[in-house]
């Protein structure tokens, strides 16, 4: 065996959380959900329009590129950084399940031109793209999937970035739910992102800072909530809520989150007071 | 960042079946263009399509993953013993500390867009319907590499459209300088597919013959297929004359969608980042294998990038004239016709291009250069505005 290198976990530092989802509108009120000062209620995830985008821009903005735009500026914002300034990851199991959706329909049809749009839109990195129009970033920008294990994906692929390019860097995790006939095959139920902005040092803005590793065979945390721990086990982007749940609470401890496969994320959560 | 050595490499393009066939191929300066007879695809252009992907049969614990894209991911890694001598290597690490990095554009959304065409009329129903996570879903390609080699580490795939396969030697890179994984298998796949030659020609962007980069004629890209495949590991002092990853650089343009900025601003940055990496001047590349997608558009970009950095100094060619633009999977493949470049000491020339656009005033070589080479830029740009470049480098004997 070629030894591993011992050296210490990347350790990266939570400046900002952004989120929405079935029933979630910012990180305050998930923290509220979280910290039991509010009951969680049922709702389809109300998605803000795209005011940053200039106006050609925002009237093709879609859904996909709607949620993603709202949740990383709520985490941006939060973090006090610049958006411009900041490399990002966009990870996602579905992409713009809609659009595919459209293409197939068009393409299964007698007249298969599809629309110009609905091409460009359809590239899983789609979300990233708009972001950096949006932003006026041009800075790298990636866009990953790994199935169910999406979020681990970016995190991972950010520790890496922290680690040797030594930046902040925002994290855009995402899925949508997809119209039938796909929906039967993949039953994802509604829309949801989670946006993290780490940073590879403490600031005085810091929640708290994470190291994380692989571990096999290990369970994954549950949450209190009955209905959001349903969203932890049907949208791939929400197996990140027990690691929100853990900060929402101040807790510093250890955070299971599923990956892929028998592979779990272990996530060490420290608390910054 | 310590370089990393391209242990073993293989490619599979329409020029052929691993290294070999694609050295021929471009030491013969060949294109393996051809007018498009894809599936039921009626489209006035020419692919570049893989031989007989429809007779490989998926090793048997992987059968749900049966799609073309798959079954070229299967065929490729079989070239030039690239799997076995891959599995041996890995015998000495760790399997949950080796990641799997590949990247795609459409995955096996073929099979997706096939079932489409047979649905439940009252219910609307996909008949047949497709194995959707090991096919459709974009993490497919990855999964499938990472079980055809039993690895437990990190894996996914990156789809940032043309710049995929270019950016996963980045995620491999970081990772291991991180201390997160050991060692990584990266590359990149993408087959034909209706969304791309549909789409590509929706926005007018298909030539009706086989494309030719930076001729003042262009008028659009050829879609292609294929597929390539990198053992990347932290250098090892007994290797020598290996082939190097010495530099990534990464960029957004943060212009539009899907036309690059017209001074090629994000290529040119993300140019500067892979040699501030490597630590070296825009002198010190002997060769520049473009993206050169053959549109009006891009290739003006990257053309007036290339001459800020380089004037007309560097040799300079496109190879998707030869091998169409294997889009998600391009990035991936020209990385490994770069280490061929490397190995062999030649520059290839850029095929079917006739008439070169005066307005770009870079070195393009239209006749195979042989000369020693140390250093080569690869080039890959994407929808989006994603840029990413690579630098290969030999380590002297």
């Amino acid at each position: 065996m070629i030894n591993s290198t011992a050296s210490a976990p990347i350790a990266a530092w939570i400046e900002g959380i952004g989120i929405l989802g079935p029933g979630i509108s910012s990180w305050p009120q998930l923290q509220a959900l979280f910290t039991a000062q509010e009951n969680y209620a049922s709702a389809k995830t109300v998605v803000p329009v795209a005011e940053l985008l200039p106006p050609a821009e925002r009237r093709r903005a879609v859904q996909m590129v709607r949620l993603t735009l709202a949740a990383g500026l709520e985490a941006v914002t939060h973090s006090r950084l610049n958006a411009a300034a900041l490399p990002s990851i966009f990870s996602s199991s579905s992409g713009d399940s809609q659009n595919m959706h459209a293409i197939c329909e068009t393409l299964a049809s007698s007249e298969r031109e599809i629309s110009p749009t609905r091409f460009h839109n359809s590239v899983h990195n789609a979300a990233s793209g708009y972001w950096s129009i949006a932003t006026g970033s041009t800075a790298a920008s990636t866009a990953l999937c790994a199935f169910d294990g999406s979020f681990g994906a970016a995190l991972l692929e950010g520790l890496g970035w922290l680690a040797t390019e030594k930046t902040p860097i925002l994290l855009v995790v995402y899925d949508l739910d997809y119209p039938e006939p796909l929906r039967s095959l993949r039953p994802v139920p509604d829309a949801f992102c989670a946006a993290f902005v780490l940073a590879p040092q403490r600031s005085e803005n810091s929640l708290a800072s994470i190291t994380a590793h692989l571990a096999v065979d290990v369970s994954a945390n549950k949450l209190h909530v009955p209905e959001l721990d349903n969203l932890r086990k049907t949208i791939p982007a929400a197996r990140c809520l027990p690691l929100l749940d853990a900060l929402a609470n101040s807790r510093s401890e250890s955070v299971v989150l599923e990956y892929i496969e028998q592979s779990s994320l272990i996530v060490d959560v420290q608390i910054c007071r | 960042m310590n370089p990393l050595q391209l242990s073993y490499f293989t490619l599979t393009t329409c020029l052929g079946a691993g290294l070999e066939a694609n050295l021929d191929a471009l030491r013969e300066q060949r294109s393996g263009l051809a007018p498009c007879a894809f599936e039921t695809v009626q489209l006035d252009t020419s692919v570049g399509a893989v031989a007989d992907l429809d007779a490989v049969v998926l090793r048997a614990d992987l059968a749900a993953f049966n799609c073309r894209n798959n079954r070229l991911a299967q065929h490729a890694l079989e070239q030039d013993s690239f799997a076995q001598q891959v599995e041996t290597a890995l015998t000495h690490y760790d399997a949950a500390r080796v990641g799997v990095f590949i990247g795609t554009s459409t995955a096996g959304i073929l099979e997706t867009e096939i079932a489409y065409r047979s649905r439940d009329a009252q219910t609307g129903a996909l008949l047949n319907p497709p194995q959707y996570r090991y096919t459709h879903n974009p993490y497919s390609i990855a999964d499938f590499v990472r079980r055809y080699f039993y690895l437990q580490g990190p894996a996914f795939t990156v789809s940032t459209a043309c710049s995929s396969s270019a950016k996963v030697f980045g995620s491999a890179q970081r990772m291991i300088a991180a201390g997160l994984i050991d060692a990584a298998i990266v590359g990149g796949v993408d087959t034909l597919c209706l969304t791309t030659l549909y789409g590509f020609s929706s926005l007018q962007l298909t030539s009706s013959q086989p494309c030719r980069p930076f001729d003042s004629e262009r008028d659009g890209i050829s879609v292609g297929e294929g597929a390539s495949f990198v053992l990347l590991e932290p250098q090892t002092a007994v290797a020598s004359d290996s082939i190097l990853l010495l530099g990534v650089g990464e960029s957004s343009d943060a212009y539009h969608m899907s036309s690059p900025h017209p001074d090629g601003r994000g290529a040119l940055q993300a140019m500067q980042a892979a040699l501030q990496q490597a630590q070296l001047t825009p002198a010190a590349i002997d060769y520049i294998n473009l993206h050169g997608t053959a549109t009006p558009n891009n290739d003006s970009a990257e053309g007036r990038a290339v001459n800020t950095l380089f004037g007309a100094q560097v040799a300079a060619s496109s190879t998707k004239g030869a091998t169409g633009h294997t889009l998600g999977a391009a990035g991936g493949i020209e990385a490994v016709i770069a280490a061929l470049a490397l190995t062999n000491d030649l520059i290839p020339a850029g095929v079917n291009t006739t008439h070169l656009d005066p307005q770009l005033a870079i070195d393009y070589v239209l006749q195979n250069r042989q000369q020693t080479l140390r250093y080569v830029l690869s080039n890959s740009f994407g929808f989006g505005g994603t840029n990413c470049s690579l630098i290969l480098g030999r380590q002297p004997a």
